[in-house]
């Protein structure tokens, strides 16, 4: 099941050179760009773990792209995202975001429900890869 | 990056119906023009320098006709050495090296970050690749400026680890020539001793420019353009003392061209705003702006004939 959190995402995925023109406009705009991982996207993961610090005072995309590819190659099975901090006073926020590598295999999240007291029903989502160890989260099924 | 190419590639290949291109044309379209007249304008001497960036415009020019065509395949590698004495405008140059190569469309931002060793090399293990990589970021779509990048190789240290930043350094200068430009520069002696004993660099070099000490003619003449930018100017006594100051300062221990003038200019003015205060009467905006004999004539260049061992000094 295809994720789908952040900007673009029921685009295909974009190719490098739109990675580059969208991290571009960000730059246009003052914003800095940072690059994180996870391999457990689960909707209430907010924080995924960063890949080196958050670049300031970058001009050009290819900056970025060269940081994500050296991720890529670290973090390859799993998900990245880059996300672009708008300083400007009274934001101060995460301006944008969006998912820029996918494993090949995304066996998505399933919905278990609890029986409580008084017959209540209470739902979790659980992503199926968390059930794996870290190595084999994403591969593919044998 | 394969999809960079056939994007250009789409928009660049549509060849002239006539099959010629007209190069003229292509250099009033890139303005780089104006970038080299103001370089011709604003610095003084320096002909091997200017020959050399005329030749590097003109190459990318063709490159850029040639791309038109189909026949130009990969981006020519423009990574450079400048290397000259102290004060000699390298620095300077750098700067409008990157104005020069984003007009003509080699670099896509046009921006100089200036770096030193300590920008780059870290102090401990596993310190030097972050920071060097992240002064790598911030440098593409422009040019890296590595003053003194000498310093980064310490021979005597096996375990430096300018070596670190060198080999990354490398790297990116080989896998991201469309991204980045590295201008490497220093003196030129203790480059070549840097370029020996890393062959990897020097191979990935292709363009050394030397920059000449200026003559004491051309000397003057920069004091006078550095004088009018501060809306100065020498009366004839003043001149003539000028003259002589820069006559005897380049026999001096230490002497760095232009940076030496510019300190000269700097301590005249002080000593002719002292000369000034002490003036009982009120001054008017000649004498503001005029610097006279009396303020160079103070300089210790001019007491102290025997003095060799001094430095730069008043």
């Amino acid at each position: 099941m295809r994720l789908t959190q952040g900007a673009f995402s029921f685009l295909p995925d974009l190719t490098d050179e739109e990675i580059r023109a969208q991290v571009d406009y960000g730059l246009e705009h003052g914003w800095a760009w940072a690059i994180e991982y996870t391999d457990d996207p689960h909707p209430r993961n907010t924080y995924w773990e960063m890949w080196g610090t958050p670049m300031f005072e970058l001009r050009d995309g290819a900056g970025v792209l060269y940081a994500l590819n050296e991720c890529r190659k670290a973090c390859g099975n799993g998900y990245i995202r880059v996300c672009a901090f708008d300083s400007t006073r009274g934001v101060e926020s995460i301006r944008m975001s969006f998912i820029v590598h996918r494993p090949d295999n995304e066996p998505g999240f399933s919905l278990d429900r609890q029986e409580g007291e008084g017959r209540n029903v209470r739902y979790r989502l659980h992503g199926y890869a968390a059930d794996r160890s870290p190595d084999e989260r994403y591969r593919a099924d044998p | 990056m394969s999809a960079d190419s056939t994007l250009l590639a789409g928009r660049e290949s549509s060849a002239p119906a006539d099959g010629t291109i007209d190069l003229q044309a292509l250099l009033r379209e890139s303005d780089v023009q104006s970038v080299l007249d103001q370089l011709d304008r604003e610095l003084i001497g320096l002909a091997p320098v200017k020959r050399r960036l005329r030749e590097i415009a003109a190459f990318l020019l063709v490159s850029r006709a040639r791309k038109q065509f189909g026949l130009e395949v990969s981006p020519p590698s423009l990574h450079m050495c400048f290397s000259g004495n102290p004060g000699t405008g390298k620095t300077t140059v750098a700067t409008r090296m990157a104005d020069i190569l984003h007009r003509l469309g080699y670099v896509r931002k046009g921006h100089l970050v200036s770096v030193t060793r300590d920008d780059l090399v870290g102090q401990y293990i596993g310190h030097t690749a972050p920071k060097t990589k992240e002064i790598l970021k911030r440098a593409m779509g422009g040019v890296l400026f590595i003053d003194e990048a000498y310093y980064l190789y310490r021979p005597e240290n096996e375990r430096d680890y300018g070596q670190e930043a060198i080999e990354i350094l490398l790297q990116a200068m080989e896998n991201h020539r469309d991204d980045l430009v590295v201008i490497l520069a220093g003196y030129k002696d203790r480059m070549e001793t840097f370029f020996r004993a890393n062959a990897g660099m020097a191979s990935r070099i292709a363009h050394h420019i030397e920059f000449p000490d200026y003559s004491e003619d051309e000397l003057m003449q920069i004091a006078q353009l550095m004088l009018a930018q501060m809306n100065y100017r020498l009366d004839a006594s003043g001149e003539q003392a000028m003259r002589e100051y820069i006559g005897r300062r380049v026999r001096r221990p230490n002497f760095a061209n232009a940076r030496s003038i510019r300190n000269a200019l700097d301590r005249a003015r002080l000593r002719q705003a002292n000369r000034l205060f002490a003036s009982p009467q009120a001054v008017d905006q000649a004498a503001l702006s005029t610097l006279t004999a009396a303020d160079l004539h103070a300089s210790r260049v001019f007491q102290e004939l025997d003095a060799v061992s001094q430095g730069e000094t008043t």
